[in-house]
């Protein structure tokens, strides 16, 4: 089951940049790529725990602020040799509102 | 179920073999023992850490991640006390632990020799950290070292602790240094060699005792003579750790006896590493003993290996000497000697033949061909064909040309490149040709140079060899993936084609990839902020988080918050908004920068915008400490009160940063100006620095006391006030003009040539017209972006916050 809440307009989040979206277990960075497109990814480097949402924005793919790990929005994925994964979620941009998958909080608080 | 697997001892052997099982998807319940307590490092880069050249966290395998996320109990600091082999069970003070399967991976203790006074405060041997800890301690400048034994261990202690000032003194028992790895005449050379480096030489030197009261003060040897001593290094040899073993009534012949797959007397119990005895031999190497841990791995897993000991070549890390061994060098009957002599550039090199076949090799002074020579041994093969000009390597081999590539490019596939990880030279080439075109990238793929590094330059030289052209094409090489341009041609571009914006770049430039990529977005936005100052609009999202957010990011994703102090001057109405500020935003650290300033750490992201308003209220903008731009102005205090100042050094200085504050540049610039020659302020070393002198001022650039250090060049001589700021200006335009992003004035000016630059600052109209330039950037650009920001907090903040719904 899906439950998307609606989290912010589509405007508030710049384009080739990230907001984030606070959570009890973590921050979810939501991104907005130069054709508005959006993604939501774990705010979090699985290498040194950089904010991704501070990271450069090109094409689909954010490069990490702190040690220049790239990331696929798509997939989570790193694209260099290290296998690193970062946990993504459902987000969709709708009528100029992002709504953000909540599946996984329910999931958390049952538990 | 899965099966129970305890590993005593988390030392290199040990640690390598659980990678290969957690590598092969292996599912074991592991139990790690380790008497220090830690996990595992690279015992072989001890040296450079006591040398200095490493910290200790550059030399850690796997950090208490990995084993967290391999599911590794860690049981540090807790030794194992008894392995009861009838109940499978291992016994620390803690308790027991159950095994289906046991590791004993406890390593070698160092050998004490039995001279009294061994056991006195100050005597250490060299093992682990606490021994490179005391060492690093001892080694103050001026500090007297004696170091017993000169062997690899003793030599790299005694070269450590003297790179740190320590006036150290090796004794060795035997007529010549490391004398089981170099014939005489090579350790001849390498005790030339560490005398040259102040570290005094004893060869048939025997300890007769240590002596002092409390601690230990000096070493008296046999023949009488009395070396004083604050510390003593003992490093005469190791023996395998058995103890445990022994207790337990395995079969221990020197070492623990263990078969070709690694498994010891009792059929649930393996062991590896300096600790183990396998056909009569022990080992301390490093390479023998991650081949064991591949075979236990293996073993371990089910499969099929088994064990056999490989020739091992030995290299010294000591920086600055160059001496390779390997193989058997020893005088026998039937062999026969190539000796090549060069005094003057102090090399050596001695091969070792028996029959037709290359038995042994000695290298001193120059050892680039040790590889090729290595595998000469190894393979067994003749070498009758090229005994005339073997000594001289692998390039006079076949009429080859004298390349230095050719040695490497003669090496066969197997050859072994890293000994540290066994890779060989058909590892590294198949990565290279599945794409890995940097050192690190090949490192990261393969583990080659990734461990001692000395295998480094071969590495390298297999790049070029694979890569070719491309390779050698990297000495200007284009901006980043995304494009074929290199710095300088989208510099040129920008400007013939009129291009005004980043996606007119990428698309009349052809770049390659959507959106550009982290290395060229900010570059290009820099070329266009300079390049068109009044026609494009800064791109914020093409920017770095710390120009971006107008703070540097720290690791904990926390800023730090430097306000402008003009020239490094204060007042006591900043300093108390400074105060407030710190305590209102709770701020953990408030320190005071190199460039005259004060940073506070630890500021929250949503705080940023109030702590910006509330240092506006109080006058002061953002220091741009996060800026590729201008940074600082150090002063000295200059006529006002130095009793030499010769011109109002304080006040130029604070007039030159109001000028300047708020321009963006290529690289970060930093200035200097110092009130007479005494220099006070380091003008010297700053990118920019101006001295006063009685009859004017002296202005220098292109210094540097980063990665880099570099005095600062002479530029001009200016007379007053208004000629030094317009040539400082027009200066800085010209770098901002001219230079590739990120690189420093002291890069550009080199690539450039400071006789070009100072033509161009030299002539009064070229001079003028740079200066006005300058200014019509400074009019759209030198404003503060902390009050800009500060206007809008809510985009600082979260977008949502979810936390609440959780607990719905």
């Amino acid at each position: 089951m899906t439950d998307f809440i609606d989290i912010a307009a589509l405007v508030d989040i710049p384009r080739q940049g990230a907001r984030v979206v606070k959570t009890a277990t973590g921050c979810i960075a939501v991104f907005r790529t130069a054709d508005d497109q959006v993604f939501a990814l774990q705010d979090r480097c699985p290498h040194k725990g950089g904010p991704l949402s501070e990271g450069i924005v090109h094409g689909t793919s954010v490069t990490c602020p702190l040690h220049a790990a790239v990331f696929d929005l798509n997939s989570g994925r790193a694209t260099g040799a290290d296998d690193w994964q970062v946990q993504t979620y459902a987000v969709r941009a709708e009528g100029g509102r992002v709504l953000l998958d909540a599946a996984f909080l329910a999931r958390r608080s049952a538990a | 179920m899965k099966q129970k697997l305890v590993v005593i001892g988390a030392g290199m052997a040990s640690g390598r073999m659980l990678e290969h099982i957690f590598d092969a998807g292996g599912t074991f319940d592991v139990t790690l023992f380790n008497a220090e307590p830690r996990g595992n490092y690279n015992r072989l880069m001890l040296s450079p850490v006591l040398s200095g050249e490493k910290t200790y966290d550059q030399i850690v395998t796997h950090g208490a991640d990995w084993y967290a996320a391999q599911g590794v109990d860690c049981r540090f600091g807790e030794p194992v006390v008894r392995i009861d082999r009838t109940s499978k069970v291992v016994y620390s003070n803690a308790g027991g632990v159950p095994y289906d399967a046991l590791v004993i991976a406890t390593g070698s203790a160092p050998f004490i020799i039995p001279v009294p006074g061994r056991d006195l405060k100050g005597v250490c041997t060299y093992r682990d950290l606490e021994d490179t800890n005391a060492m690093i301690a001892a080694s103050r400048p001026g500090a007297k070292a004696v170091v017993i034994g000169g062997g690899l261990l003793g030599l790299e202690a005694a070269a450590g602790m003297a790179a740190r000032g320590a006036e150290v003194t090796v004794i060795h028992l035997m007529g010549h240094l490391m004398e089981r790895q170099l014939d005489p005449a090579a350790g001849y050379l390498l005790q030339k060699d560490l005398e040259a480096r102040g570290i005094r030489v004893h060869c048939k030197g025997a300890t007769k005792a240590i002596l002092g009261t409390d601690r230990v003060e000096a070493v008296v040897l046999e023949d009488g003579t009395v070396y004083p001593a604050d510390l003593v290094c003992m490093a005469v040899g190791i023996r395998p750790e058995v103890r445990l073993a022994n207790d337990a009534h395995l079969d221990v012949g020197r070492g623990i006896t263990v078969n070709d797959q690694m498994r010891t007397s009792d059929p649930a119990i393996f062991a590896l590493g300096e600790c183990v005895e396998h056909d009569k031999q022990l080992f301390g190497l490093v390479a023998p003993l991650y081949d064991q841990a591949r075979v236990l791995a293996a073993t371990l897993l089910g499969q099929e290996a088994a064990f056999q000991p490989v020739q091992t070549a030995t290299k010294l890390k000591v920086t600055g000497v160059d001496l390779f061994s390997a193989g058997d060098f020893a005088d026998a009957p039937g062999r026969e000697d190539i000796v090549f002599r060069d005094p003057g550039r102090g090399v050596y090199k001695r091969l070792i033949l028996e029959g037709d076949c290359l038995l042994g090799a000695v290298m001193y002074g120059d050892t680039a061909d040790g590889a090729w020579f290595f595998d000469l041994i190894k393979q067994g093969k003749s070498v009758s064909g090229m005994r005339d000009t073997l000594i001289f390597g692998p390039a006079f081999q076949g009429g080859a040309s004298a390349n230095p590539l050719a040695a490497v490019a003669a090496l066969p596939p197997e050859a072994e490149i890293c000994g540290c990880n066994g890779i060989c030279k058909g590892r590294i080439v198949d990565a290279i040709t599945a794409g890995a075109d940097t050192l690190d990238q090949v490192r990261t793929v393969t583990k080659a140079s990734a461990s001692c590094g000395t295998c480094t330059g071969l590495v390298e030289q297999i790049m070029a060899l694979t890569l070719g052209d491309s390779f050698t094409a990297n000495a200007n090489p284009p901006m980043c993936k995304c494009t074929d341009h290199t710095h300088e041609d989208v510099r040129r571009l920008i400007k013939s084609m009129g291009l005004k914006s980043i996606p007119a770049v990428m698309q009349d430039l052809g770049w390659k990839t959507v959106g550009g990529c982290a290395s060229c977005r900010p570059a290009l936005n820099y070329y266009l902020i300079a390049d068109w100052p009044t026609d494009y609009v800064d791109d914020r999202q093409s920017r770095f988080v710390n120009e971006r957010n107008h703070a540097n990011i720290q690791k904990d994703g926390t800023y730090s918050v430097v306000p402008r102090m003009w020239g490094g001057v204060t007042n006591p109405a900043e300093l108390r908004a400074i105060a407030d500020a710190a305590d209102k935003y709770n701020v953990p650290m408030i320190k005071v920068t190199g460039g005259q300033r004060i940073d506070l750490l630890g500021v929250r992201k949503e705080d940023l915008p109030a702590i910006w308003s509330d240092f506006n209220a109080a006058g002061m903008v953002s220091g741009h400490a996060y800026a590729k731009g201008l940074r600082t102005v150090k002063t000295c205090v200059g006529t006002e009160f130095c009793r030499f100042g010769t011109q109002d050094s304080t006040g130029l200085g604070i007039r030159l940063e109001k000028l300047l504050w708020g321009s963006w540049t290529p690289a970060k610039v930093k200035l200097g100006v110092s009130g007479c020659p005494r220099n006070c302020a380091e003008a010297t070393c700053k990118d920019i620095g101006v001295v006063c002198v009685d009859s004017g001022y002296e202005i220098s650039v292109a210094g540097a006391a980063g990665m880099d250090v570099k005095e600062t060049e002479f530029l001009y001589k200016a007379t007053t006030e208004p000629e030094v700021m317009e040539v400082i200006a027009a200066f800085t335009q010209l770098y901002r003009e001219n230079a590739r992003y990120l690189h420093r004035i002291y890069k550009w000016v080199a690539k450039v040539g400071l006789d070009w630059c100072r033509a161009q600052i030299e002539d009064p109209a070229n001079r003028r017209a740079l200066y006005d330039r300058f200014m019509l950037s400074q009019s759209v650009y030198q404003v503060d972006p902390w009050a800009e920001h500060a206007a809008q907090p809510a985009q600082w903040a979260p977008i949502a916050d979810l936390t609440l719904r959780a607990a719905e």
